[in-house]
């Protein structure tokens, strides 16, 4: 099967620095009511994403991790425009989703989304053909058309045409389900793909599988990922940058290697040491992060990890820190990485959240 | 689980037409014949509908006509095995014409209220949101009335005869109908799938066609043929009013209720219109559970 | 040597529910010494869950074939009469879940359930029942546990409530906790959490844990000792130190290998275990693991499964050609 033209461009273009920006978010904001009481209005509002601002760049994997609960399926959702953003835009490749020169539908077909359950993901009435032929036919292509490339693009997940395409999900393994629903999102011929939690529910062995495969099929068609997993090995492995969310703020973001090696938000920090340490001499002795997550109904005033951080300042409960570069492509959202915050004005010692990682 | 033997011996050319599953249907069908029970009712509810279709050949006498001679005569009489009703006729005839008007009473106006009550039901619940509000509040204000009550108040409004009984059992089972489908959208509704395809840029309408349907109408039809019963008998209170269908024609839920009186004379002949009732909605209620496992994909 | 606390000799479990039966373990054999935590470790129907419920006695009697024997502190569970099982499940053996909603009871509050539960197999007051529940969130660190103690169970985030279900497992003190995958549903803070929990519940109430999981990281948080299972049996059994350090058998090898982690090569490729697991209706000849094994021999793939092979340390693998897995032999495996 021949890439689109505009793959070949994209493929060679370096991986992570300095690429441009083809998916732009802004002041995105997501509150889902809680409908109570006898007129069944909104009583409160679940603060899911809450003013989020991202760039997800050409070629890229970007990845997102963050405790259950904080936003991350929803930020794909927006992305994808299965639901409606409160406030924020979304601009891509230059142009306003939904706008005159960039209309919903056109914007559907270059970003697709892979879900984690491979097994509700799949209409499960329907052969595997038909659902991966599904999109083409929406967008126009004649059935015998979409069919024979439903079965270029099976191959190409590695899944044998002539002994898959007539079957039913349900006679389907999860890795090979799972492998028809990035078939299904590559049909379009997509630009960016949205993986969440892709993996997740993949036995170990069979995940490497498919983490292979994804691997190759961006190299082939020059695809961008938007990769969102809590498994943060899984993360490390396959993103070039990464988001770390915490109750629906992102409060880093940066380069992998170097989020992973020097984490600047304590958050970040506690999250990266609660990876079991897979060295039975060395286990984890102490928590990195007592407690659970606030609620998201009625997020923390302030830095909304004040209420577990390990060195919180008396300002942090009243002011909230904005998301600032510390370095080249490094960002992080806590007073105390910015020196003009007034956190280090205060007379305690400023605490390193690389010792908490230790 | 992946079928092993099936794929064995597949060829691997690539450009070869894939192998077709066994299709959904077919696969329903594969399992439910498997099912003693379900394929009993089924044999049960095929025989008696041949006897109604074929009535004019198989029933031996007149079931409009009798001697008072030969009044309430038991089970077993020369002539007249199932014995005879008040008028002297023939019960066994008067069974099998019984059972034209019985089923049509019974089966129309479901097939008729489904095909409506889905409609609603999948739009409802596929909207969402306003729309599913004002639908379903509207649907709920009929659900609110026993039904018996609104057959009742309904055919007499439109004045009595069949063709305005089978109208009134109709806007009955709408409501129930309706309610069922929407939770089923509802439920599908916020599935991946559904998701996925959204997110292809397909409209409302083709996703309705191509994704909802296929999965929506299979559990409405099994609930559906489980009101079957409940018309049949709701049809046999409208016609002991008067509502429905008059004497002397033969309809099972009539002829049960004028039997009523010989109840102390001849209580076997008086109890085998019930009987047929009984063995209708039993078996309609056996098959819809037989389809509703059978159904079951990953069973 | 003491008689271990848990002995389990040649299990094996077989389905007869379906159109063929499904051999879902076919002989395991197993000791727990008393306070210790052994993980059970492997693919996705490897017949993890069902060996634990055949400890418990859960798997439904009717539907399936059960051999071999089962001895958990003195008891030979396989025997146990109705009343003795009803005893010896919470106050001998308590098992916690994957998913604490389907198991805990919506429509109690947790202090309700527990002291219900120690109640039912104790003659003690209700106002000691629930002195004890309350000592027994504190123990498993829920935080306002007086409160916590009145609450239902869908009104706890997932974390608490996979502590609060550990707290009612231990509600009769049992000696033997089976732990079903309790941090799968999880995300990493709550599990290490978690983990952590289970681990200094081992060494301050003595107690002995199965630990099933699929994610080797959190087998080595809490397990002593390791057992890989495939197509229901163990293949290799270990010490979590040398099972990490030298995996001996290949498909522990290959599991070992395909995991993503620490500093790995950007756009490096992961080493697969090609294929996929066999079907447990229709089990090949000879090693389950030999069609996608990299080492099988034409030997693996005749006859009988292979013997379990006791290699040095005291640890075991079901494998002919073990020794070709010697660090000596093939250099050492990745890590
Ligand atoms: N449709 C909805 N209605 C109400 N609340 C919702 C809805 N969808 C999500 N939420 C809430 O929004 C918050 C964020 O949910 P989201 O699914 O984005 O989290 P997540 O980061 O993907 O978590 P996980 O790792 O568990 O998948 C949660 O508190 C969730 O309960
Ligand atoms: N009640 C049952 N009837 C029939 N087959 C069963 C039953 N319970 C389990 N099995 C089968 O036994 C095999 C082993 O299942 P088991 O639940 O032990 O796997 P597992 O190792 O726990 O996997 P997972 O990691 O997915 O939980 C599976 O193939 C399963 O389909
Ligand atoms: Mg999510
Ligand atoms: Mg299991």
């Amino acid at each position: 099967m021949s890439p689109p033209d505009t793959s070949r461009a994209d493929s060679a273009r370096p991986l992570n620095g300095a690429g441009e920006a083809l998916l732009t978010v802004r002041g995105l904001k997501k509150y889902f009511p809680i409908r109570g009481g006898i007129l069944n209005r909104a009583v409160k509002r679940v603060h899911a994403v809450d003013d989020v601002d991202l760039e997800v760049m050409r070629g890229e994997t970007l990845g997102v991790v963050g405790e259950s609960g904080c936003g991350k399926s929803t930020t794909a959702r927006l992305l994808m425009e299965l639901i409606e953003p409160d406030e924020g835009e979304l601009i891509f490749d230059g142009c306003k989703v939904g706008s005159r020169e960039l209309p919903l539908k056109e914007y559907r077909r270059q970003v697709q989304m892979v879900f984690q359950d491979s097994y509700s993901s799949l209409n499960p009435r329907l052969t595997i053909e038909d659902s991966i032929a599904f999109g083409a036919q929406v967008h126009g292509t004649p059935k015998r058309e979409a069919l024979a490339r439903t079965h270029d693009l099976l191959a190409r997940v590695g899944l044998d045409p002539a002994r898959f395409a007539g079957r039913y999900p349900h006679e389907l393994s999860g890795g090979q389900r799972q492998r028809v629903n990035i078939a299904r999102a590559l049909a379009l011929r997509p630009r960016v793909i949205i993986l969440d939690e892709a993996v997740s529910a993949l036995d170990k062995s069979v995940e490497a599988q498919v983490l292979n495969l994804l691997t190759d099929l961006k190299a082939e068609f020059g695809l961008t990922y938007v990769f969102i997993s809590h498994d943060l090995n899984v993360v490390r492995f396959v993103s070039d940058r990464v988001l770390v969310m915490y109750l629906g703020k992102v409060v880093e973001l940066g380069e992998a290697e170097r989020v992973y090696t020097h984490p600047q938000h304590p958050y970040t920090a506690a999250l990266l040491s609660s990876m079991p340490s897979m060295d039975p001499d060395h286990r984890t002795e102490e928590p990195p992060l007592a407690g659970d997550p606030p609620n998201p109904i009625d997020p923390p005033t302030g830095c909304r990890f004040h209420t577990r951080c390990p060195s919180i300042r008396p300002f942090c409960a009243t002011r909230e820190p904005p998301l600032a570069d510390v370095e080249r492509d490094h960002a992080v959202a806590c007073h105390a990485r910015v020196p003009a915050s007034g956190y280090h004005d205060d007379a305690a010692a400023v605490p390193d959240p690389e010792k908490i990682t230790a | 689980m992946v079928d092993a033997t099936q794929t064995a011996t597949a060829p691997l050319d690539p450009v070869a037409a894939p192998v077709r599953s066994e299709g959904y249907w077919r696969s329903v069908w594969r399992r439910l014949r498997r099912d003693k029970v379900a394929m009993t009712a089924g044999g049960v509810l095929l025989f008696i509908l041949s006897l109604a279709v074929f009535a004019p050949w198989i029933a031996p006498q007149d079931p409009l006509h009798g001697t008072m001679l030969m009044r309430l005569r038991p089970i077993g009489t020369e002539g007249h095995i199932l014995g005879t009703d008040e008028l002297g006729r023939d019960m066994l005839s008067r069974l099998i014409w019984g059972g034209r008007l019985s089923l049509l009473m019974g089966v129309t106006p479901v097939i008729f209220a489904f095909f409506i009550g889905s409609a609603i039901g999948i739009t409802a619940g596929y909207a969402g949101g306003i729309v599913n509000t004002l639908i379903m509040r509207t649907v709920d204000v009929f659900y609110a009335f026993p039904s018996v009550l609104l057959a009742v108040a309904l055919s007499g409004a439109l004045g009595a005869g069949l063709g305005n009984a089978l109208l009134s059992l109709t806007v009955v089972f709408i409501p129930p109908i309706a309610r069922v489908a929407e939770s089923v959208t509802t439920r599908l509704r916020s599935s991946d799938f559904i998701e996925a395809a959204r997110a292809s840029g397909a409209s409302a309408l083709t996703i309705v066609r191509v994704h909802v349907l296929g999965n929506v109408l299979g559990p409405i039809f099994v609930y559906a043929t489980s009101l079957i019963a409940v018309s049949m008998i709701l049809a046999s209170g409208l016609s002991f009013l008067g509502l429905g269908v008059r004497p002397p024609n033969p309809e099972w839920g009539l002829m049960l209720n004028t039997l009523r009186t010989a109840i102390y004379v001849q209580p076997w002949v008086a109890a085998l219109p019930g009987m047929m009732i009984f063995a209708v909605s039993i078996s309609f209620n056996l098959l819809s559970d037989g389809l509703r496992s059978a159904m079951e994909v990953r069973a | 040597m003491t008689d271990p606390y848990v002995r389990i000799r040649d299990l094996g479990v077989t389905f007869t529910g379906g159109a063929k039966p499904v051999r879902a373990v076919g002989g395991v054999s197993l000791d727990i010494r008393e306070g210790e935590a052994v993980a059970l470790i492997g693919e996705s129907g490897s017949g993890k869950s069902v060996t634990m419920r055949a400890i418990m006695r859960l798997n439904p009697e009717k539907r399936s074939r059960i051999e071999g024997s089962i001895h958990v502190g003195g008891h030979d569970v396989m025997k146990l009469g109705a009343r003795r099982l009803a005893r010896f499940r919470g106050a001998e053996v308590a098992m916690i879940f994957q998913e604490p909603l389907l198991a805990l009871d919506p429509v109690y509050t947790l202090g309700a359930q527990i002291t219900e539960s120690i109640r039912r197999h104790e003659p003690v007051s209700r106002a000691e029942a629930r002195a004890r529940a309350l000592q027994l969130f504190e123990r498993v660190r829920i935080p306002s546990p007086e409160r916590r103690l009145d609450s239902y169970p869908h009104e706890m985030s997932g974390g608490m409530r996979q502590r609060a279900m550990i707290a009612l497992a231990l509600a009769c003190r049992p000696k033997l906790l089976l732990a079903d995958e309790p941090t799968t549903a999880l995300d990493a803070t709550v599990q290490i959490q978690v983990l952590l929990l289970l681990r200094e519940l081992q060494r301050d109430l003595g107690l002995s844990i199965i630990f099933v999981t699929h994610d080797i990281g959190a087998a080595v948080e809490v397990a002593d000792r390791i057992a890989v299972m495939y197509a229901g049996r163990i293949v290799e059994e270990a010490s979590a130190r040398d099972l990490m350090r030298a995996p001996r058998h290949p498909y522990t090898i290959g599991l070992l290998k395909s995991r993503a982690h620490g500093a790995m090569v950007k756009g490096a490729r992961l080493d697969t275990i090609p294929g996929a697991p066999p079907d447990l209706a229709n089990l090949p000849a000879g090693c389950a693991f030999a069609p996608r094994c990299f080492l099988a021999a034409d030997s693996c793939r005749r006859d009988d499964p292979p013997p379990l092979v006791a290699l040095d340390g005291g640890r075991t693998a079901r494998c002919l050609r073990v020794e070709h897995t010697h660090p000596d032999a093939i250099g050492t495996p990745a890590h």
